[in-house]
């Protein structure tokens, strides 16, 4: 049974999620139940009373009080029902308990920024603890986005000028996917995150060290992940495309013309400045839109970025 | 049907047999400032299946672009475009527009005996506007397009490129041609009624024209207001909803939900209007609980105007607003759910011919039944969450407005094409037209249902790969809904191939367009028609009504 339920909702993986998966289950039943007999009188209709000669004759029934009736009451009891499950299941969603981790997100086209009450932040992927209440609060930078876990069933709009907020508890450790829900343009369905649900142990050493795999890789492949996960790839192609901002396809080396006609190299210090400080130096013919990246990736990251960028013949 | 009318020949009446509103006109020139409502219901018409076509192209394009989970036939920024102008064309210069402004300016004073609409010179207006609306529109296409989808949310539209703003001044002009529309037949429906023609003896087409009409000139203003606040902002930077600006983009959310949720009701209102007409004729019985189906209509037009919140649970509104918005949303379900049970009882005990126009009927029961019953998840705030913005929302209101509108103008189509022109399609390339948009419907639309159960949100160029098989097979299924469309478009043109051959009353109607010669003479009837009878009353020996008063 339970493949069949995975087939049409995800796994369920907070503690939100199992009363909303029953809401839904129970409308289905409701709706398998109305459907079946709608259907199943047009039928039944149709054959029994299929016309056989032009001139039959009908009886003229217009109208029946008590059928009427029961017909409008009863559903409406059924919805009053389904209305009260379903504003108690938002209810719950709305206010998280007061002991709950605080995490800050800000989205931008086409990123996610995540922010721990100790200051440290992360791009595109996060790390939370298992059985423990996660609090996200959040605020665009641009347009409208929306934070949307489908593993936790929650979602809210990421709004410019305000703050929203949703929370979480997982209940298994494991990887979550994150959609940007709210169309934003051209990265919209790039939009993409990723929660990392650990183990009490794993997230505290996380917590301080970073990602342990990372340390040890090298710079080239570290440097090809950021490309990936950082949302490099929103914009800079690696097959010699054009994207929103120059493909990164041979281009170690060359020399480019900025907006202000000027002639850069690009080399080691072009490259940093452009992840630091992007807007210093606009390639012609390319609009200034780049995010700045400061504080957001480690110094080693940006150096496996210029080894890649030189790999990439 | 001699018993129907009193013959009151009325002197200069007199016309010529084989002269009708279709060969009286003569030259473009007549046909463009005509003010019978005949032919500007034809004009309105082709109008609209013009921009059908175009927006179902679109759609396959879509469709293919889906197929794979990267890049297959256009770039993201195409994609963008692509899918606002589905939206934006197909709601605003198709649906909309469909069965009021082309079935319903054709039928609707013919059903009430009436030689044309209370504001001719109005209808005519409202046309042309209609089409300076679809100019413009096709020229925000040309000069830079638009990206923004059909909902023109803030701050997005406000701030990205293209050209948002002769669209949305394309929407702000459409709404006047809706909202003349809409005072031309409530005007009509008071003042044109056949004599003996009361209120209760209108077919219930003609209540639900009423409903919808009250809803164009009430909601339509809002979004008249909403764009042009948007376009202000745009030109002048006038902070409305852009918060850098000091506006609020959630306020945008509001004003534009203010109109499209009612508007969701002008466009559904008229599917069951012609459903009303087709499911009675073609059983053959008086329809079931007419007042119930009249006072719905009304029902629906009031009630849905104090739920459009619920297009913004996850937006950030109030937990309170957001419960009450959810429970008037349960409240509005109810009368559409009414009409259903009582076009059930209609068919009990009837005399059922399975024509095309009742297979559209019934299509439109399973799909529009499919469309409202899934909306309680939606309605239910808490599984709403996890839908929203995902193709749950996206097969659930094209079964609402496909599988209901569209099905039904369909229905109504081929219900009256032997009035509008006067000649009968290949009835059994009619069925199997039919089978075909039936089956390809489902196949595309219903695979979205578990698509976005699934977690796939909405107006998403790439996407994960395990979605792939889901949206290869709603895409499959595009292609024989499309096929079933394209046959329809064949054989429908096909009928202008023969001379005419359709009779006055070719199923039976009790409803007073079905008096008139198919197709009409130019002032619709050369007798004035008084009512003896019901709309539906299908008895053979029928006790007449009381004795009008004629008035000429």
């Amino acid at each position: 049974m339970n493949w069949f339920l995975h087939l049409v909702l995800p796994r369920q993986s907070s503690t939100l999620a199992p009363n909303i998966d029953n809401l839904f289950w129970f409308i289905t039943l409701i709706n398998i139940f109305f459907f079946v007999l709608i259907a199943g009188l047009i039928i039944l209709f149709v054959k029994k009373y299929r016309r056989r000669s032009p001139d039959e004759i009908t009886p003229h029934i217009t109208h029946n009080q008590k059928l009427e009736i029961a017909w409008s009451v009863l559903p409406l009891i059924l919805l009053l029902f389904i209305f009260f499950w379903g504003f108690h299941g938002y209810v719950n969603a709305q206010v998280a308990p007061a002991n709950a981790i605080e995490i800050q997100i800000t989205g931008k086209k086409w990123v996610w920024q995540f922010e721990y009450p100790d200051g440290m932040r992360t791009l595109n992927e996060f790390h939370v603890p298992v059985n423990r209440p996660v609090r996200l609060v959040m605020n665009s930078e641009d347009v409208i986005h929306s934070f949307y876990v489908p593993g936790f069933r929650i979602k809210k709009d990421v709004v410019p000028g305000r703050y929203t907020e949703e929370w979480f508890q997982a209940t298994e450790p494991g990887v979550y996917q994150v959609f940007c829900a709210e169309y934003c343009g051209k990265g919209h369905s790039d939009m993409l995150s990723k929660i990392h649900v650990d183990d009490e142990a794993t997230y505290k050493k996380w917590l301080v060290e970073g990602d342990e795999e990372l340390k040890k890789m090298p710079l080239p492949e570290l440097g090809k992940l950021v490309h990936e996960n950082r949302g490099c790839a929103t914009c800079h192609a690696l097959d010699g495309t054009r994207g929103q901002g120059p493909g990164w396809k041979g281009i170690w080396g060359t020399m480019e013309t900025m907006q202000d006609g000027t002639q850069i190299k690009v080399d080691e210090n072009y490259i940093r400045e452009s992840i630091l400080e992007p807007q210093a130096h606009i390639v012609r013919g390319y609009e200034p839109i780049m995010p700045t990246f400061k504080g957001l990736l480690r110094d080693r990251e940006i150096l496996g970025v210029i080894e890649f960028i030189k790999g990439l013949k | 049907m001699a018993d129907v009318l009193t013959a009151n020949t009325l002197a200069g009446h007199h016309h010529n047999p084989g002269e009708n509103y279709l060969n009286s006109p003569k030259g473009l020139m007549s046909w463009l400032g005509t003010v019978d409502h005949k032919l500007i219901g034809i004009m309105y018409l082709w109008s609209i299946l013009f921009f059908f076509f175009v927006a179902g192209i679109l759609a396959l394009l879509l469709r293919i672009e889906l197929l794979t989970p990267k890049q297959t036939i256009m770039t993201a920024e195409q994609y963008n475009q692509v899918f606002t102008l589905h939206g934006a064309i197909m709601v605003f210069l198709f649906i909309i527009p469909s069965v009021p402004a082309a079935l319903g300016n054709f039928v609707l004073p013919l059903m009430l005996g009436a030689k044309d609409v209370a504001f001719p010179r109005l209808n005519l207006l409202s046309l042309y506007i209609y089409w300076v609306g679809a100019l413009m529109a096709v020229g925000s296409i040309i000069f830079g397009g638009i990206d923004t989808g059909w909902t023109f949310y803030t701050p997005y539209s406000t701030t990205t490129g293209g050209a948002v703003s002769l669209m949305t001044m394309a929407v702000f002009v459409l709404g006047f041609s809706s909202i003349f529309t809409g005072v031309n037949f409530v005007a009509t429906i008071h003042k044109l009624r056949a004599p003996g023609q009361g209120w209760f003896q209108l077919p219930l087409f003609v209540w639900s024209m009423y409903a919808t009409a009250l809803i164009q000139i009430m909601a339509t203003p809002v979004l008249g207001i909403t764009v042009l606040l948007l376009f202000m902002e745009r030109m002048f930077h006038i902070g409305i909803f852009d918060p850098r600006i000091g506006g609020d983009p959630v306020l945008f959310q509001h004003f534009f939900w203010f109109y499209s949720h009612p508007a969701v009701y002008i466009m559904i209102v008229p599917g069951f209007a012609i459903i009303s007409e087709i499911i009675p004729v073609f059983s053959k019985k008086t329809i079931f609980g007419y007042k119930a189906i009249a006072f719905s209509s009304v029902a629906i037009a009031i009630v849905g105007f104090l739920v459009w919140g619920h297009h913004m649970f996850v937006s950030g509104q109030s937990t309170l607003a957001g419960a009450i918005f959810s429970f008037l949303t349960f409240l509005v379900a109810i009368p559409s759910a009414v009409k259903v049970f009582n076009w059930l009882a209609t068919m009990y005990r009837g005399s059922i011919d399975l024509s095309t126009p009742m297979l559209y009927a019934i299509s439109f029961l399973m799909l529009f039944s499919i469309g409202g019953l899934t909306g309680i998840y939606l309605g239910a705030m808490a599984v709403d969450v996890h839908l929203h913005d995902t193709y749950f929302i996206v097969a659930h209101f094209h079964y609402v407005m496909m599988g209901g509108t569209v099905i039904a103008f369909l229905g109504g189509l081929h219900y009256w094409w032997p009035k509008m022109f006067g000649r009968m399609y290949n009835e059994r390339l009619g069925r199997i037209g039919c089978a075909l948009v039936f089956i390809g419907f489902n196949v595309t639309f219903f695979t979205q249902f578990i698509l976005g159960s699934r977690g796939m949100p909405r107006r998403y160029y790439n996407y994960l790969d395990q979605f792939q098989p889901l949206h290869a097979f709603s895409t499959f299924g595009s292609w024989i809904l499309g096929s079933g469309l394209f046959l329809t478009a064949a054989y429908l043109l096909a009928t202008f191939r023969k001379p005419m051959d359709a009779p006055k009353n070719p199923w039976g109607g009790k409803t007073l367009e079905w008096e008139a010669d198919s197709p009409p003479i130019e002032h619709n009837f050369d007798f004035e028609p008084v009512l003896k009878h019901g709309p539906y009353d299908f008895r053979p020996e029928r006790p007449k009504l009381d004795e009008p008063v004629t008035h000429h």
